[in-house]
């Protein structure tokens, strides 16, 4: 029973936008790197494509999710980090204020979008986790990164 | 036993196999007369039949099987060659190469029975006459008597190492036997077979020596027989039960090596005795048999020579690897800040070389012969030409020219595009030819030919050539021009119409062409491929397209850019200058801003406005810096800020995410690690 319960829960990335906190499956992730080098930018795309940077050979498209949810604008300091991650054929790199840390999550911790509304579109939502008090925003990548928004204006 | 690690030996054999069946029954249907085809063709039916059959894939088998019966009556002459026939076997051809696919994909054959072929095969032996079932058999139980003479087989040829090794197992109260197996002719997957064998004989005994040697064996470097020296304790009929019982395996020839024979040989080397001379020469004969045989099938596979399969994906690891080597060159070129002393120079230009040279030589294991590419056409041509009641010879030459392997897997729709074209727009019907006193058979020639940095392919007809007038009154038609414009037109602009989308000047639309769809489209690929089309037309003459591709994608020559604060990259090959001009220069037509240069008006694009580029101030600048594109023939000013300098560039995909943007093409990574886009001069001069 125990080892059942441990393969149930799921690891996730805590990141910080402004005061909330956001979770993504850690399987979904590459790398974590620090925001240092120069965003080329690529013209003719929404805002939120900051453009592209160079991940060690590899062009690598930068979002940032203050942009695509609506917030102010990104302030680059020491905390900033870009977070790679990787779907099925995209990498993408996000932009984030900082990283926190990694949490295991269960599933009874975790609750569907159905019995949550918020601001945010439910569409890059898959639900939300608690932990110790924390309320966490668990993301949908595969809805947050995805082609339609990528092919210009 | 499990035939998987075959599968794709079967797979690429086939496929060989096949192309030759169908340059075979091209040829017989052009000279029907020639038995040398027949007979080819005959032995590549024959060869997929056992093929087929070892791999277990039944259908293909006895799809085989049929064609070779009906082959084995035209060999005896009870039928002739038929257009008829040709289709038919055409569709044997068809059909195989469905199962082939079927095997590709799924790893087994499909259910596909095909009935409808075999029954026609069997109608068109049954037409003709009598056929006796067993027919297929025949010929190939004549050669296995023909070629081995049975019970007879050459000598080992022992040295004294091998006699010393004979004489102590003798003390050891070992045997040493001469074993001579004979594969059956129809075995595929020799070298498989030969494996069983030698396991088999190494559970009693242990092997010696071989003639041909072990590892000629296992590159299939033999023909039916080999022959074995095998120490062992059992007696000779142990290995003649096992070997019997191994499948395709027609002979099994056991000799004792005498001991004394084994002693004597050394001293017969000055004084040879009647009896070795005899094995000798016999031996003697055996290879010169065998060697005859061996050139035979050398002739056969010409291609293969010593080469490794390697993934696609692993070369492009490989590449990029390369590529990220270059751009660090690039980069300690451009350091500052070092003390550039005459050893330090010496280093970066000895770098510079070998990865220079490495580059060269991953593209050239990366390139791939247009052959595997033109191949199918000869086939297509013929279909078509049929099809439109037409006689069509297609002539290639240049098939050897190579070109990198991202090219090749484009440039076959565009080809069959314009072949089609040729067929059906370019060639007249036969009355018209004779008529124009043209001789009835329409030429369409593919050429293919590498010119500097380039790779040129040429799709020519003697054709009636493009109307000139009938297209300019298309357009007009179409409102693309009025009739002021049209007559101040080139020839060269008019022809441009017919590479506009949906666009048309055949009356009637066909099967095949005459939807306007087409070469718009083969324009499309051809430039996103880097490339351009051209066309040279004579009205009652012909047509020809050349058809112009880079050699590789991957690496480029680029001028840098500076627009605003950002950096872009443009392709060496497409600009044709960089000029100063003042911005009182520029002049305003339909809301177009224009330049003249050199007497011709050329339209402008301010990369600025059109990449979005960020501005501080709006002060226009008193002098543009211009540079100049071309795109086929025409020109296209793109003001930019400043001129950086020309580079080699590596070009790096901006992937899925960001397919969508037309104006860059992909993107490049800087000496410094930046990124810097690559600008489509296509796109933008549109």
């Amino acid at each position: 029973m125990a080892d059942q319960k441990i393969s149930e829960a799921k690891k996730y990335l805590i990141f910080n936008l402004g005061n909330e906190e956001y979770g993504i499956d850690i399987h979904k992730i590459t790398t974590i790197i620090e925001k240092d080098m120069n965003i080329a930018r690529v013209p003719k795309l929404p805002v939120f494509i900051r453009g592209v940077i160079n991940l060690r050979g590899e062009i690598i498209p930068v979002i940032s999710l203050r942009l695509k949810f609506g917030m102010d604008e990104d302030v680059y300091n020491t905390d900033t980090r870009i977070v790679i991650i990787k779907l099925d054929e995209i990498s993408a790199g996000l932009i984030v204020d900082s990283v926190a840390e990694v949490i295991e999550l269960d599933e009874e911790s975790t609750e569907s979008i159905a019995n949550i509304s918020g601001e945010l579109s439910m569409d890059f939502i898959t639900g939300v986790g608690k932990s110790n008090g924390r309320i966490i925003t668990l993301l949908n990548l595969e809805k947050l990164v995805s082609l339609e928004d990528s092919q210009g204006k | 036993m499990d035939m998987s690690q075959y599968l794709e030996i079967f797979i690429e054999e086939t496929r060989e196999h096949l192309q030759s069946l169908n340059q075979c029954l091209l040829q017989m249907e052009k000279n029907p007369q020639d038995g040398s085809m027949l007979n080819e063709i005959f032995r590549v039916a024959h060869t997929l039949k056992g093929m087929s059959g070892t791999m277990g894939f039944n259908r293909m088998s006895r799809l085989t099987h049929d064609m070779e019966d009906v082959l084995q009556a035209l060999r005896s002459n009870e039928m002739k060659v038929s257009p008829e026939l040709i289709d038919l076997l055409f569709k044997c051809l068809d059909a195989l190469e469905s199962y082939t696919t079927m095997v590709v994909e799924t790893g087994s054959e499909g259910t596909e029975e095909n009935a409808a072929i075999i029954s026609s095969l069997a109608e068109m032996i049954k037409k003709k006459g009598v056929v006796s079932s067993n027919s297929a058999n025949k010929p190939a139980a004549a050669n296995t008597t023909a070629a081995s003479p049975a019970g007879s087989a050459a000598d080992l040829a022992l040295d004294q190492y091998d006699i010393n090794v004979i004489n102590k197992a003798a003390a050891l109260g070992n045997n040493a036997y001469q074993i001579t197996v004979k594969l059956n002719k129809g075995c595929v997957l020799k070298s498989a077979r030969a494996f069983i064998i030698f396991k088999t004989l190494e559970r009693h005994s242990e092997i010696i020596k071989s003639e041909p040697k072990v590892q000629d064996i296992e590159d299939e470097q033999f023909d039916f027989e080999f022959t074995v020296a095998v120490l062992s304790k059992e007696d000779e009929s142990v290995f003649d039960k096992d070997l019997n019982s191994i499948a395709e395996v027609d002979e099994v020839i056991i000799k004792l090596i005498k001991e004394k024979e084994a002693v004597d040989q050394p001293t017969s080397g000055e004084t040879p005795d009647t009896d070795d001379q005899e094995a000798k020469s016999a031996a003697e004969n055996a290879d010169g048999d065998s060697s005859q045989v061996k050139t035979d099938t050398a002739a056969k596979k010409t291609k293969t020579g010593k080469t490794v399969r390697v993934d696609i994906d692993r070369l492009d690891v490989l590449l990029n690897l390369v590529s990220e080597l270059i751009i660090q060159k690039t980069r300690l070129e451009g350091l500052e800040g070092i003390e550039k002393t005459q050893s330090y120079t010496e280093a970066v230009e000895y770098l510079e070389r070998i990865s220079t040279n490495l580059h060269d030589a991953v593209m050239k294991v990366r390139m791939v012969p247009v052959e595997t590419v033109f191949n199918r056409f000869p086939r297509m041509i013929r279909d078509i030409s049929k099809n439109l009641g037409k006689e069509v010879e297609l002539k290639m030459s240049g098939e050897e020219t190579e070109l990198d392997r991202t090219v090749i897997d484009e440039i076959g729709d565009p080809l069959i595009h314009l072949l089609r074209n040729s067929c059906d727009h370019g060639i007249e019907s036969i009355e018209q030819r004779k008529n124009l006193g043209k001789p009835e058979v329409g030429l369409i020639e593919l050429k293919a030919y590498q010119d500097g940095n380039n790779v040129v392919i040429e799709v020519g007809d003697d054709g009636q050539g493009i109307n000139i007038d009938k297209v300019k009154k298309k357009a007009i038609e179409r409102g693309l021009i009025n009739k002021d414009m049209a007559a101040n037109l080139t020839k060269k602009d008019i022809i441009d119409f017919l590479f506009k989308p949906s666009f048309s000047t055949a009356d009637k639309v066909t099967d095949l062409s005459g939807r306007g769809v087409g070469l718009d489209v083969v324009k499309t690929k051809i430039e996103a491929l880097g490339g351009f089309v051209e066309v040279e037309t004579e009205l009652g003459k012909g047509s020809r397209f050349y058809i112009r591709l880079p050699l590789t994608l991957a690496i480029i020559q680029a001028l840098l850019v500076m627009v605003g604060e950002e950096k872009y990259a443009i392709q060496l090959s497409s600009i044709h200058k960089i000029t100063n001009i003042p911005a009182t220069d520029v002049k305003l037509v339909q809301k177009q801003e224009v330049v003249m240069y050199r007497n011709t008006v050329i339209p402008i694009v301010r990369l600025d406005r059109v990449l979005e580029v960020p501005r501080e101030s709006d002060e226009e600048p008193k002098n543009l810096t211009l540079v100049i594109v071309k795109k086929g023939e025409r020109l296209t000013g793109l003001v930019v800020d400043k001129i950086l300098g020309q580079q080699e560039i590596v070009q790096k995909s901006l992937g899925k995410f960001l397919s969508g943007i037309k104006i860059i093409t992909s993107a490049t990574i800087l000496g410094d690690g930046n990124v810097a886009l690559i600008l489509d001069v296509n796109a933008l001069a549109n």
